[in-house]
């Protein structure tokens, strides 16, 4: 058994002692492990994906019946603002993320990520901007001008309660902390590979996650200088998209559209990426193209920057722009869809093995097939002016949302819970999960495909009668009410599992990659030793040897496997970096400073305390406290040579 | 309580796939994100360009020769820059403290032009950031930049302490490589905002 | 093996519900008043087209490639007598180009005959088009003739067989002005001009909305199309532009006018002779209209009491207030809006 090695308590720069310890609620909170902040991420993330769909059942029941009264239009509205921002920036987002945080290092065969520290950070400053965005509903002020938040709506006089503040200021401390994690993930990635981890051996998810981080350093300041000209708008007198000021409106719509058509591949290519990996294994065979695979990633990612005026089709841009950009969508089309293809084949003359896991994965291609094709109807301009802003478009973007990147990510859950968690979750009750949530998304928005070409628009908090929309509105509500029982059903079984489900052991699933060479859950520093990667799917080379291409299977290698029997004959002492007070500091100071800029300026001098005082602790911080004198420990490195000395007692 | 040498040993001794330290590429990585922040900068005051609906307007209150000087002033700064990670290079902690300071205090001097010129406008010129397009976009783009002036001028102060409490020897020459890369950047982002918002036709 | 012949079985019954949407989806005769796909003009015509289009190449390559997908889920099923592994195969490119050039050629058969209709829809209005000016409020539609000297609200009146060009302006938020029989949406940019031009084929009234989220009541801003013969055109003209139509001495209408001229409402409404607000809607000859409150109330006694007596409770946000008139006061108000004709 690997015993960590922690240090005597020691002062440093700042007065406080160094945290210690790994149990407790305080160990969460000072955690500067990969997999805690990846949990961490994924349970927050997952209670807003339930606070996100509470707010679409208010919806959906307030629209069953035309002239509903469930709740007025105000609510109506802070309801689907809140509900995009949240599924989008609060859901999505982070649970791609926890999966960043879980997997990345496993599958490279690295200890961590290149900076544990910075890591946390972004989880507590997600965490604070999350808080802020929603705290307008403790005062009946959440954002209310949609999640794109068009000027000039958002521009006084138009809005002039607190509801598209706390939206501007929340978004962009969630911008800080999702920039903040893609520079970790992007030098993880580039700099942490075990050794022999060429590139085109890094698995697809790998690829794909390095394709989303790209894309978020990119786009996100775009978007944070947007919200910026709006929160200067909004608090320092100027005009950028005031018209009576001289400034434009149509300006808000590009900057944001330039940032958000890369946000929505930012959206899907991880859940691409967890299929990818997901669909191979359980067809026991490799992923087929690879290399077309990834290229079409790297393809997606550099057209996404070219595509993002195909929301503005009904602006008026002229046919020249409206032409240019018809052309570039129905490009990049083309490497989105051919993953589709390369997904198929590698189910072909597989065998395949129906997990839940697997399930969602299939049903993801299935899904998104959907959502892909009603994505190039509205490819066409003149064909979208009449799609635009309609039910049509809701239809479209649940299907590549939800029934894409939610199925994909729903795949990654099964797959590697018991990675994470040392136990699989009940079989019986994923399919129940699996087949209720089909069943449930499919009669909730394929009626809107209808209901949008037949003229609904979308952002109403009502319709009148006699418009023939009201059936199939009452469809779609009971649709989202079995989405909500199957949700539950997922709930009961991530929790009970926890506790009773069977023991996963290594590799359940007789994996491909890296992570299932180690125990189930990973020991706090992953791998006992770094592994020398040869191939693609290293670990089923490993496993199958030169056989594997034949189709035999041939005894393992001796030492391939790093299971928890091993560590027990062998313990092994690696001294990971230690936890830090400094990140949840820092988090706290810009919730604060957010705060004082819709109550009280002083608060923010107050916020900013805390941050300055953060940023200087931890930078006089060292990444581990220094041995205690006499200790004959070695300080290991995140990714040592292979067969790096490591201290055994 | 023993004085830390080396502020990151786990760092300092790790192995990375491309041969470079995990700080660097992370300052690389970083300065590409800042590219696109300030582009769209940029791109606010070019769109926002003519459509001031009063006055005061750009040639009211652009004064070339003098921005010039503290734009010189920044230029000469990244000089000192290479200097000082040259001194650390060659283990020159003296040389590298003097050209550390000088970087700072040719940055100060830049930040001192543009604090002048900025309460010129509005005490004299009555531009402010609210007056019309112009002051709005001006005063949100060169305010950025400044800002990532400031911050650069406290680390290389920072850095400099280090050096004089025994911190920095050539071992740790790359706390000065990522400092330097940072204040190039912010240097190379002045050369643009000073083409674009002073020398472009107005 | 038998738990998995039950999924698919059960597979294959989750797909009724689908196939059964989708087979009314295609039966495209049950469609709402303001449907997009029920042409009634040449602009609607010409985007209907690329609908087609584009909608059944989406079904046919729906139903191949998830027949292909389903077929290959099904059929690959791992069996207790398969080997322990199947054949690792990597790929193979000569399969993978052709799958990229396919889609291709499709999105750039689309692409051929998309573009020559956006040039073409969104290319300047032929000169001798009625020109309709439209400007979006918060949340109702205004619309002035210039050429004609007529300014309404709410139901736009064109011609049958001649082209009308909508010039598109806000007077405060971004709004989007759809039609869905007559034409696609262009939105409405404050301190932007858009246009956008139609002739319309096919007498009778057609709804619309806005379709850009402008605030709290963007549900509520509706509008009517009417499309008349040229002759009931230049008899609805006429009405517009004769002055308002006269009250007789006594009456509930009288009395009414009276109200009206000593209330609030001469701040935000004009009607001809009587006052000139710019607020609210022109309504001089609101009573020759079918719909008020920007088409969530019918023109009737009963609408128009209900709207007087409460606007932000029927329409929330409403910029008109409650002044809380007295029902008598309602009455005659409403006897004298109806009687402008």
């Amino acid at each position: 058994m690997a015993t960590l090695v922690r240090p005597a308590p020691r002062m440093g720069l700042s007065s406080l002692p160094r945290p210690q310890g790994d149990t407790g609620i305080w160990s969460w909170i000072t955690t500067v492990d990969h997999k805690r902040i990846g949990i961490l991420y994924g349970a927050t993330a997952f209670i807003l994906f339930m606070i996100g769909g509470i707010e679409a059942l208010i919806m959906r029941l307030q629209l069953a019946t035309p002239n509903g009264q469930v709740v007025d239009a105000d609510t109506f509205n802070q309801l689907f603002t809140m509900h995009g921002t949240t599924m989008i920036f609060l859901v999505i987002m982070p649970l791609s993320v926890a999966f960043f945080n879980y997997i990345i290092p496993l599958q490279i065969g690295a200890r961590d990520v290149a900076f544990p520290r910075m890591n946390a950070l972004s989880y507590w400053i997600f965490l604070a901007g999350a808080l802020f965005i929603n705290l307008g509903w403790l005062i009946g002020q959440a954002p209310d001008a949609g999640w794109f938040g068009y000027a000039n709506l958002t521009e006084k006089p138009y809005a002039m309660g607190l509801n598209t503040d706390f939206w501007v200021l929340g978004l962009q401390i969630l911008g800080i902390a999702s920039i903040l994690g893609s520079l970790n993930f992007f030098v993880t990635i580039v700099n942490l590979r075990a050794p022999g981890m060429r590139m085109m051996r890094m698995p697809v998810f790998c690829w794909m996650t390095m394709v989303t981080n790209i894309l978020m350093l990119l786009a996100f300041p775009v978007i944070t200088v947007a919200l910026t000209l709006l929160l200067f708008d909004r608090f320092f007198g100027t005009h950028f998209y005031v018209p009576s000021g001289g400034g434009d409106p149509q300006l808000w719509v590009h900057l944001f559209w330039v940032f958000g058509h890369p946000e929505v591949y930012i959206l899907i290519l991880p859940a691409m990426g967890m299929v990818s990996q997901v669909l191979p294994t359980f067809a026991r065979k490799p992923l087929f193209g690879t290399p077309f695979v990834i290229y079409s990633g790297i393809a997606i990612g550099f057209l996404s920057f070219g595509v993002w005026a195909h929301h503005m089709f009904a602006q008026g841009l002229g046919p020249t722009a409206d032409a240019a950009f018809a052309f570039s969508t129905m490009a990049i089309a083309v490497p989105t869809g051919v993953k589709i293809f390369n997904w198929i084949g590698t189910l072909y003359k597989g065998h395949l093995w129906y997990t839940t896991s697997m399930l969602f994965a299939v049903g993801f291609i299935a899904m998104f097939i959907i959502g892909g094709l009603s994505g190039v109807m509205h490819a066409s301009p003149p064909a979208d002016l009449q799609q635009n802003n309609t039910y049509f478009i809701v239809a479209h973007f649940h299907y590549v949302l939800f029934g894409g990147a939610i199925l994909g990510i729903f795949s990654g859950v099964y797959y590697w819970y018991p990675k994470a968690i040392g136990r699989v979750m009940n079989e019986k009750l994923g399919k129940w999960h699996f087949w209720l949530t089909m069943i449930g998304f499919n009669v909730t928005f394929f009626p809107m495909h209808w209901i949008g070409l037949d003229g609904m628009p979308r952002r109403v908090y009502t319709y009148p009668s006699g418009m023939g929309w009201g059936g199939y509105n009452m469809l779609e509500t009971v649709g989202a009410f079995v989405i909500a029982l199957a949700m539950l059903l997922f709930v009961y079984n991530a929790v009970n599992s926890m506790r009773h489900g069977d023991i996963a052991g290594n590799d359940p699933w007789d994996g491909r990659t890296l992570e299932w060479s180690i125990p189930s859950p990973p020991p706090h520093y992953n791998f006992a030793e770094i592994p020398v990667v040869t191939a693609m799917d290293d670990w089923w080379a490993k496993k199958y040897g030169a056989g594997h291409e034949v189709g035999h299977a041939v005894p393992a290698m001796a030492g391939a496997s790093q299971d928890a029997r091993a560590h027990e004959e062998h313990p092994v002492h690696i001294h990971m970096p230690d936890p830090s007070y400094f990140p949840i500091i820092v988090a706290i100071g810009m919730f604060v400073m957010a705060l004082g800029m819709v109550t009280n300026y002083w608060l923010c001098l107050v916020g900013f305390a805390f941050v300055f005082t953060g940023i200087y602790g931890w930078s006089f911080e060292p990444v581990n406290a220094p041995a205690p004198p006499g200790s004959s420990e070695v300080h290991t490195a995140l990714a040592p040579a292979p067969h790096a000395p490591v201290a055994v007692h | 309580m023993a004085v830390e040498a080396i502020p990151n040993p786990i760092v300092a001794a790790e192995r990375t796939s491309t041969g470079l330290n995990h700080r660097k590429v992370l300052m690389w990585t970083f300065l590409a994100s800042e590219c696109m922040f300030f582009a769209s900068l940029i791109s606010n005051f070019q769109v926002q360009r003519g459509r001031s609906l009063n006055g005061p307007y750009p040639s009211d209150v652009i004064n070339i020769p003098f921005t010039s000087v503290s734009t010189f002033a920044l230029l000469m700064s990244s000089l000192m820059m290479v200097l000082a990670l040259a001194a650390i290079q060659r283990n020159d902690i003296r040389g590298m403290k003097i050209w550390v300071l000088a970087c700072a205090f040719l940055g100060t001097l830049f930040l001192g032009g543009q604090f002048y010129e900025f309460t010129q406008f509005v005490s004299e010129k009555g531009l402010k950031l609210s007056t019309n397009s112009f002051g709005g976009s001006f005063f949100v783009l060169t305010g950025f930049h400044g800002t990532h002036v400031t911050i650069g001028v406290i680390w290389l102060v920072s850095l400099y302490f280090a050096a004089a409490r025994g911190k920095i020897t050539a071992k740790d020459s790359l706390s000065v490589e990522l400092a330097g890369l940072y204040w190039h950047f912010v240097d190379i982002v002045w050369v643009a905002i000073f083409t674009i918002v002073y020398l472009l036709k107005v | 093996m038998i738990k998995l012949s039950r999924s698919v079985a059960s597979m294959q019954r989750a797909l009724w519900p689908l196939g059964i949407a989708l087979v009314g989806f295609l039966l495209a005769g049950c469609t709402g008043p303001q449907t997009t796909i029920s042409p009634q003009s040449d602009f609607a015509n010409e985007i209907q087209f690329l609908l087609k289009l584009t909608f059944w190449s989406a079904v046919g390559v729906f139903v191949i490639v998830e027949a292909v997908l389903l077929w290959i889920a099904i059929r690959y099923r791992r069996r207790r007598t398969d080997p322990a592994m199947p054949p690792q195969i990597h790929g193979n490119t000569p399969v993978e180009i052709i799958w990229t050039i396919i889609p291709a050629v499709l999105l750039a058969i689309v692409a051929a005959f998309t573009t020559p209709i956006i040039f073409s829809t969104e290319a300047a209005p032929p000169k001798n088009a009625l020109q309709v000016r439209v400007i979006g409020h918060q949340w109702w539609w205004e619309f002035q003739y210039p050429t004609l000297g007529v300014v309404t609200a709410n139901e736009v009146h064109m011609p049958v067989n001649q082209t009308v060009t909508f010039d598109l302006e806000s007077a405060d938020v971004m709004h989007s002005f759809w039609l869905p029989r007559l034409g696609g949406k262009r939105d409405v940019i404050p301190n932007h001009v858009n246009n956008l031009w139609w002739t319309p084929n096919t007498i009778g009234t057609t709804p619309g909305q806005c379709a850009q989220f402008c605030g709290t009541s963007h549900a509520n801003m509706r509008m009517l199309a009417v499309v008349q013969s040229q002759a009931d055109f230049n008899a609805w003209v006429a009405a517009q532009k004769a002055p308002p139509a006269a009250v007789p001495a006594s009456g509930p209408a009288a009395d009414g006018k009276a109200i009206f001229a000593r209330s609030a409402c001469i701040g935000c409404h004009t009607i001809d002779g009587v006052s000139k607000g710019t607020v609210g809607p022109n309504l001089t000859h609101v009573g020759s209209r079918s719909i008020i409150a920007s088409g969530i109330l019918e023109n009737t006694p009963q609408d128009m009491a209900k709207w007087l007596k409460d606007p932000p409770a029927v329409k929330p946000g409403s910029l008109m207030p409650n002044l809380h008139l007295s029902d008598s006061d309602i009455n005659a108000l409403v006897a004298y809006l109806e009687s402008l004709k």
